[in-house]
């Protein structure tokens, strides 16, 4: 190999010249970020600022154990679990709809007859865009404009959780059951049986685990998403704990969210055990 | 005296023993070729002699220092001047090759040179010479997943070379390449280390290359030195006797031990 | 039927029966009338409502009062999703077990704890640490965002092989250079994927931690609706959308990009 060398000419690095760009943009824009974002540091320590978050934490200590508080903090607590629970019944009873005309796999037009296959695909392209809007807007965006449009509590998180929940579980619905084995389920449609009787017989049987783990899965999840739609006023722990904040009650929040830590906790240990049974 | 091992055993923490009572000592600018069946210690010797692996029993004097006994930076400083070559090339896929390469001296950078030169390599004509010596000069700027098997092997060489060791240990350094290739990559590193006076020490599986090229053959067996002899010395019947037990027929290892009626002659 | 099968199906039915029993007593407990939800009246109040949201205010200056309220909140998402990328690194490398054991359960407890408290309390809290502004979400955000990611690289750098960082380290190079050549070529590109797919999720987040006084186009939404502004509500929202579309499109096109980049 030596005899016959000859170096190559010195080449330049064809990445140098984008890593420097990018470098140097990426802190050229650190500065006006900064600005916009407000990010001053200093505010921490801005002595005002620290007596209240100071006074607040120590506040923490011991957590709020007055009887009255307690009533409260379990009032709230088995509101955050209906609100969850409610609001996932109803994304299921939207979800399943949806999933079920979004579902490709049952689509008879896709089997049999050219007739009604343009109506078919447009069909499920509106549901489908349909379901995205849905899922786009946070839900606490949604339970606030419940709260604001029907002066709403708990109610709203429980619509907020069945729009923005339904379209997401309508999504994976459909995704869970075009994943599974088709056959069976399109065996029956050319039977001619109806596309109701094809679903359950056909697809659900193989692709129920799925169905389930996922569903409860978003239940622990709803729990999560009540707490935090409470700090827009739709009832349960978070509200209580809003309010605990705007009164600077160190004591109360602690509470809160030692309950919320061991809810949380049920809520997986739940879970799991539902997901072993119903698989 | 440039690598000396005196008594060394190495017993592994599952029980097992490597090695046993190895006594080996390789003068400066020497050439030394390990040969011997798998699983037989080779790379567990070289370890040792890499600073890499502590013995167990024995004592190791490597470039005129005890590495065991050195504080943290003179520890380095000695590894920084010992090359090795892996097996198995232990290089990040996504890496570029020049990066990989330059790699080699990072024992002598600063950690802000070091730090640079991950972004923006900062020797591109080293690493291209010797890439060049290995014939993948072309290549300085791919990434090494887009390479083959031999190719990464012989990037692992460009960057031993890159380091320029003054103990070069190279364990199995050809396996992924022809017949060829390897010819070529062992006479680059056989003339590096001539011109160096660097100290060459490689364990290899095809016994005629390690007889073709270095003038001193270590026979490992089980653990054991079974013989430390000049090249010329080395007869079939030696051969035989180290690699018994793994003639054609009996489960090959990965890159089996030549067949017994091919083992070739020193002279021939 | 075998008594095994017969008790799995029996268990069935049970938690069947349990979760609706759940259910309906959920709806009881909210005493929610759901006749009345979508009752008459009540849907009137909703269409009038809706209605008012058409047409948004379009109005210059308003326009760039949404705008700039965009800019803020595009800002605190990158600040929030940058600096917990450093620190959520650094916090990795004694999350892995890299400098002992008690290093690794230290960081391990710090890095669940800042995990497990959502986003709005932290935010909350932040409001009264830094006051109201995008400081506070910044910070909430950054706080959550670094335990995720620092839990997220740890578990890539306990994953990743040693070999590389073991070979740099038999050539005498340092801690950081071996860290760095040896293990970072590894994990980089996960890790980037990590913190893009983070970015996405805390635009929302963004926007969401407005609603207790953060600053952006979230502080904004909650003013106008408070005011029942629905026109000017409305703006934000469209605001809001094309925000997170473009973020996503965003970062979808820097995942590719970085897909295809060498270390």
């Amino acid at each position: 190999m030596s005899a016959a060398l000859r170096l190559p000419p010195q080449r330049r690095d064809p990445l140098a010249r984008r890593r420097v760009a990018w470098s140097v943009t990426a802190l050229v824009l650190l500065w006006p970020l900064g600005r916009l974002a407000q990010f001053h540091p200093a505010t921490l320590f801005d002595p005002a600022n620290a007596h209240v978050m100071g006074s607040f934490l120590r506040g923490f200590l011991p957590p709020a154990l007055a009887p009255e508080f307690l009533q409260l903090l379990l009032a709230a607590t088995l509101q955050t679990l209906a609100i969850a629970t409610a609001g996932m019944a109803l994304a299921f009873a939207l979800a399943v709809p949806l999933a079920f005309w979004a579902t490709r796999s049952l689509s008879v037009s896709a089997i049999g007859p050219a007739g009604g296959r343009w109506r078919g695909r447009v069909l499920r392209q509106a549901v489908r865009s349909v379901m995205v809007l849905l899922r786009s807007i946070p839900e606490i965006v949604w339970a606030l404009m419940f709260v604001r449009a029907l002066d709403l509590g708990a109610a709203a998180g429980v619509l907020a959780l069945a729009v923005t929940y339904g379209g997401m579980l309508a999504k994976v619905y459909a995704e869970i059951l075009e994943s599974a084995d088709a056959r069976p389920a399109r065996a029956l449609l050319q039977a001619g049986s109806g596309r109701v009787a094809a679903l359950c017989f056909g697809l659900l049987p193989l692709a129920a685990q799925e169905l389930v783990s996922y569903t409860v899965y978003r239940w622990e999840c709803a729990i999560r998403a009540a707490v935090v739609m409470g700090f827009v006023g739709a009832g349960g722990l978070g509200q209580l704990m809003d309010q605990s904040f705007k009164m600077l009650s160190g004591g109360e929040v602690s509470s809160i969210a030692l309950v919320f830590l061991a809810l949380v906790m049920l809520a997986d240990a739940i879970s799991l055990a539902l997901r072993k049974v119903l698989a | 005296m440039s690598l000396r091992l005196e008594q060394v055993g190495v017993v592994h923490a599952n029980g097992r023993r490597a090695l046993a009572a190895v006594d080996l000592a390789v003068a400066g600018g020497e050439r030394v070729a390990l040969i011997g069946p798998s699983g037989a210690g080779k790379t567990t010797l070289l370890r040792v002699a890499a600073a890499a692996l502590r013995p167990t029993e024995g004592r190791v004097a490597l470039l005129d220092a005890d590495p065991w006994r050195l504080g943290a930076a003179a520890m380095r400083a000695l590894r920084s001047r010992i090359g090795f070559v892996h097996q198995a090339p232990p290089i990040p896929p996504r890496l570029r090759v020049v990066t990989a390469v330059l790699a080699g001296r990072l024992g002598q950078w600063s950690t802000a040179r070091a730090l640079r030169s991950w972004l923006l390599p900062s020797d591109i004509p080293g690493a291209q010479a010797a890439l060049a010596r290995m014939g993948l000069g072309e290549r300085v700027f791919d990434r090494c997943d887009q390479l083959s098997g031999g190719q990464l092997q012989r990037v692992a060489v460009a960057r031993t070379l890159y380091q320029a060791p003054a103990l070069l240990l190279a364990d199995e350094p050809v396996s992924s390449l022809d017949a060829t290739t390897a010819d070529a990559v062992l006479r680059e590193l056989v003339d590096y280390s001539s011109a160096a006076g660097a100290t060459f020490v490689a364990s290899l599986h095809a016994v005629d290359l390690a007889l073709r090229w270095f003038p001193r053959i270590v026979g490992v067996r089980d653990g054991v030195v079974m013989f430390d002899l000049p090249a010329a010395q080395v007869t079939p019947e030696r051969l035989a006797a180290l690699y018994a037990g793994e003639a054609v027929g009996e489960p090959e290892p990965a890159f089996g031990a030549p067949p017994r009626a091919t083992l070739p002659f020193a002279s021939a | 039927m075998t008594t095994a099968r017969r008790a799995r199906r029996i268990g069935g039915l049970a938690s069947v029966a349990a979760v609706v029993a759940a259910v309906v007593a959920s709806f009881a407990y909210l005493a929610i009338d759901l006749r009345g939800l979508f009752g008459a009246e009540e849907r009137h109040a909703m269409a009038r409502f809706v209605a008012e949201f058409f047409p948004p205010d379009l109005s210059a200056p308003f326009l760039r009062q949404v705008g700039f309220a965009a800019l803020q909140t595009l800002a605190v998402s990158l600040l929030g999703t940058a600096i917990p990328m450093v620190l959520g690194g650094l916090l990795a490398l004694p999350a892995a077990g890299r400098l002992g054991m008690l290093p690794k359960w230290l960081a391990r407890s710090l890095l669940n704890g800042l995990r497990s408290v959502p986003e709005l309390v932290w935010a909350s809290l932040m409001v009264l640490a830094a006051g109201l502004g995008p400081f506070a979400g910044t910070l909430a955000l950054a706080l959550h965002t670094t335990g995720v990611l620092g839990r997220l690289f740890a578990e890539s750098l306990e994953n990743a092989s040693p070999a590389p960082e073991a070979a740099l380290r038999d050539l005498g190079a340092g801690a950081v250079a071996r860290f760095v050549h040896g293990t970072l070529p590894l994990i980089g590109a996960q890790c980037l994927g990590y913190t893009l797919y983070r970015w996405e999720m805390n635009i929302r987040m963004a926007t969401i931690l407005g609603f207790v006084g953060a600053g952006g186009l979230g502080q904004m939404l909650y003013f106008h609706l408070s005011l029942f502004q629905q026109a000017q509500a409305a703006t934000v929202l469209v605001a809001m959308t094309i925000l997170v579309l473009a973020d996503d499109a965003l970062s979808g096109w820097a995942r590719k990009a970085l897909s295809a980049e060498a270390h």
